[in-house]
């Protein structure tokens, strides 16, 4: 049983109000940052606990931090990236649902160490009523004196304002967020510059996920290097996963970075192991991260054990590994067709994508219709082949990340699941029905394909 | 000041100047240079924050800079990167980059509608250049092309949105040269389209010149349409004293005997004007009195304009030192490798 850190009270009476929040705990950090250190010692610690960002990237937070540009006179904003919108990651939803004060206590002290004087939460428009939760305890806090002008005494004013989005997935790219935020349509922006040099109101920003700055609670009150004793090389710390799919136990789960994949998924106190079949597939990281094999999730291709970290996952590269991604887990099993679930993404990639750049705008729809061809059994053998050029074609070429992120899933279902996209071809009636792996699961030829 | 070496062509040049601007400064410094620059199809240079989304630009950065010789891991976009001293980048001498940059034109042109016989911009398209020059011959697509109703807007501008590539700049045309933008892009995805607040008319004074930064038919000239091929005009350099503070009156006419057909800006090698002109100019003087007219267009690059015998001096011109073109210096350079 790992250590709990951001859900070590999740199941105490009254935590989600202030009252119960700070009966366990509260606040103690915004306390000790204020009263007792400066905004550089609380960067510091950030440093030290080698916290990296938890909403995809995992770009190492305190370095985030410091390339925050300080120029005179010119305000510096926080905003927390709470557009959690990733197929299968719900890990921020139930954290800010259950105790929202976590992330508005790391806000304040986050935004203590960054010099910022307003914060913003971004909440994606399908959570409005996280959104109401969010507003009711910036009330509470804001009334008990942990928000406004002057806070303990202290001299450093600061404010949480919410925004709801309208529902884009692109909003969750930082630059998207931020020009939605300005009321602006929201497409990515063209990087250089960075947020942290022209943000939000061309102002320095840091845009940060609701779990990063949540776990900037517990490093500033146990301390950095206390945090990173927790974990394994450079993934230290607690990671929220957020498990779906064919397993006995979904749900969101505080892991110790470092735990076996094989833990993960089998154990009773995780995911509890299948649901009465087989496991197939693994996607452990939100629909943008390659798809892996189970076999390939548990071990990696040098044969070792596979750990739940940022370099585990991604061992062996786009060829034979996966990502840390965000941390929305889902297992498939040999009920479920790849072919039909990569067409599902497919297709959310392709309704969210925004239009400004051509591979992105015109690829999505393209291979949607090509994989929606090859799934209802209208599919040639050069589709497969097809697909797998069209996609070469996007990744790496758009203005943001989403245009990777369409590509990966087809390029890994590809990769590692090719006799299923050919069986669709050649049992063309078969797969017209659709649960045709549910009737007859797929059995995978001795020969095992690679593209 | 920056050194920087695009294909093997070394050019200093002004920190802070974008790759595409420093490859155009080696076709202007020299015509058989040409095939260095890249081809740009939402980029503007007289329209800020244009660029960056046709994805047509992209280049390869093999070394980022003598400081740090790191290559860059993925294609730029030249428009809207800088240069650093000692840069090195590949724009034709890439295949990898040459086998992205063909990927863009196809997704370009999935949903074109590929009407040129019947599209006014047909001869002087940059579509039609793009997917001549950097395009395959034939279209991988099967599926029904994304299609719009052509609508107006105003008296003066029609928009087909089916052919539209989204490049912004029409957009960046209204944000930044009128007063009181009433259009932009509506939806997202492939079904994202420019538009106005229900089919609101754009008026005011420089709207026009909408018409001439959008590289392909979506916007085109109501008082022009259908009235004539562009290759069967001849354009004219002219001038007349606009009243207009921010327009200088000068223009190309195009003319079909003294017929004043159509008045657009004068528009430079890199298809982009010289200075934008007022709607008063380009709608409403269709008399060759009202102008004062200062001889033949050289239209630049490799426009089917040309095949026109308007300027016959410019002929004899081209017949003795022909313009190399992109795919003719790929295969010679390929004939002396071997």
């Amino acid at each position: 049983m790992g250590r709990k850190l951001l859900f070590e009270h999740i199941d105490k009476p009254g935590i989600r109000g202030l009252e119960g929040y700070r009966a366990n705990g509260g606040y103690r950090s915004v306390e000790k940052a204020l009263k007792t250190l400066s905004p550089e010692a609380v960067l510091e610690e950030v440093k030290k606990s080698g916290l990296r960002g938890r909403g995809g990237a995992g770009f190492p937070t305190g370095m985030k931090w410091s390339f925050l540009a300080k120029p005179e006179g010119v305000p510096r904003y926080l905003v927390v990236n709470a557009d959690e919108s990733e197929p299968g990651t719900f890990k921020d939803r139930y954290l800010m649902e259950r105790i929202p004060h976590i992330l508005i206590e790391g806000m304040i002290t986050s935004s203590f160490a960054l010099g910022a004087k307003v914060s913003y939460i971004y909440i994606r428009g399908e959570y409005f009523y996280v959104a109401r939760i969010m507003e009711q305890a910036i009330a509470e806090a804001r009334a008990a004196g942990w928000l406004g002008k002057n806070i303990l005494g202290s001299g450093f004013d600061h404010d949480i304002h919410v925004q709801v989005g309208a529902g884009a997935y692109i909003c969750g790219e930082e630059t998207a967020l931020l020009e939605s935020l300005e009321g602006k349509r929201g497409n990515p922006r063209i990087k250089p510059p960075f947020p942290a040099v022209k943000g939000l109101y061309d102002c320095p920003t840091v845009v940060n996920n609701v779990e990063t700055i949540a776990a900037v609670v517990p490093i500033v009150n146990d301390g950095g290097e206390e945090y990173a004793k927790i974990g394994i090389g450079k993934s230290t710390g607690t990671k929220l996963i957020s498990a779906g799919g064919n397993i006995k136990r979904p749900g969101v789960y505080e892991i110790d970075l470092g735990v076996t994949c094989d833990e993960f998924i089998n154990s009773d106190e995780y995911c509890g192991g299948v649901d009465g079949r087989a496991f197939k597939a693994v996607v452990p990281g939100g629909s943008s991260v390659p798809i892996v094999p189970y076999e390939l999730f548990l071990k990696t291709p040098a044969g070792e054990n596979r750990l739940m970290t940022y370099e585990s996952l991604s061992e062996g590269g786009f060829a034979q590994g996966t990502m840390m991604g965000s941390g929305g887990f889902y297992a498939y099993n040999d009920a479920q067709c790849i072919v039909r679930s990569t067409w599902n993404h497919t297709r959310f990639y392709h309704h969210e994508s925004c239009g400004q750049c051509s591979p992105c705008r015109e690829g999505t729809g393209w291979m949607e219709k090509v994989l929606h061809r090859l799934e209802h059994g209208e599919g040639r053998t050069e589709d497969i082949d097809l697909l797998w050029d069209i996609q070469r074609k996007i990744e790496g070429n758009t203005i943001c990340p989403l245009g990777d992120a369409a590509a990966w899933p087809v390029a890994s279902a590809i990769r590692h699941f090719r006799d299923e996209f050919e069986y669709h071809v050649t049992h063309r009636e078969k797969v017209k029905d659709p649960k045709h792996f549910a009737r007859e699961p797929f059995r995978k030829s001795a020969k095992f394909a690679t593209a | 000041m920056a050194k920087v070496t695009i294909d093997g062509v070394m050019i200093e040049v002004p920190d802070g100047t974008t790759i595409l601007q420093a490859a155009r400064m080696i076709g202007e410094r020299n015509k058989a240079d040409r095939h260095v620059v890249p081809p740009a199809m939402c980029y503007y240079t007289s329209l800020k924050t244009s660029g960056g989304y046709c994805r047509t630009c992209i280049v390869k950065v093999t070394k980022g800079s003598d400081k740090d010789p790191r290559p860059m891991p993925k294609p730029v976009a030249s428009c809207r990167t800088a240069v650093m001293d000692g840069m090195e980048v590949a724009n034709t001498t890439d295949p990898g980059l040459v086998d992205a940059r063909n990927g863009v034109v196809e997704m370009l042109l999935i949903n074109h509608p590929l009407d040129c016989p019947i599209c006014d911009q047909a001869g002087e398209c940059h579509l039609q250049d793009l997917s001549y020059e950097n395009g395959k011959e034939a279209s991988r697509y099967e599926f029904e092309r994304r299609t719009f109703d052509p609508i107006d807007i105003g008296d003066t501008i029609k928009l087909h949105m089916t052919r539209c590539i989204l490049c912004y700049r029409c957009v960046k045309v209204g944000e930044q040269l009128t007063d009181g933008r009433v259009h932009g892009v509506i939806n997202r995805g492939d079904v994202a389209e420019i538009s106005t607040y229900i089919q609101n008319a754009i008026e005011n004074d420089f709207s026009g010149n909408m018409i001439d930064v959008c590289p392909v038919g979506a916007l085109t000239d109501r008082t022009f349409r259908f009235a004539s091929r562009v290759w069967f005009t001849k354009p004219v350099n002219a001038h007349r004293n606009c009243g207009n503070p921010r327009c200088n009156g000068h223009v190309v006419l195009w003319l079909k005997g003294n017929e004043v057909l159509r008045v657009t800006g004068r528009k430079d090698m890199w298809g982009e004007v010289e200075s934008f002109i007022c709607n008063t100019c380009r709608f409403d003087k269709k008399d060759l009195a009202a102008w004062t007219v200062e001889g033949p267009r050289q239209i630049d690059r490799h426009s089917v304009i040309n095949q026109g015998h308007y300027n016959l001096e410019r002929k004899q011109a081209l017949l003795t030192s022909p313009a190399p073109n992109v795919p003719e210096l790929a295969k010679r350079k390929e004939l002396k490798d071997r």
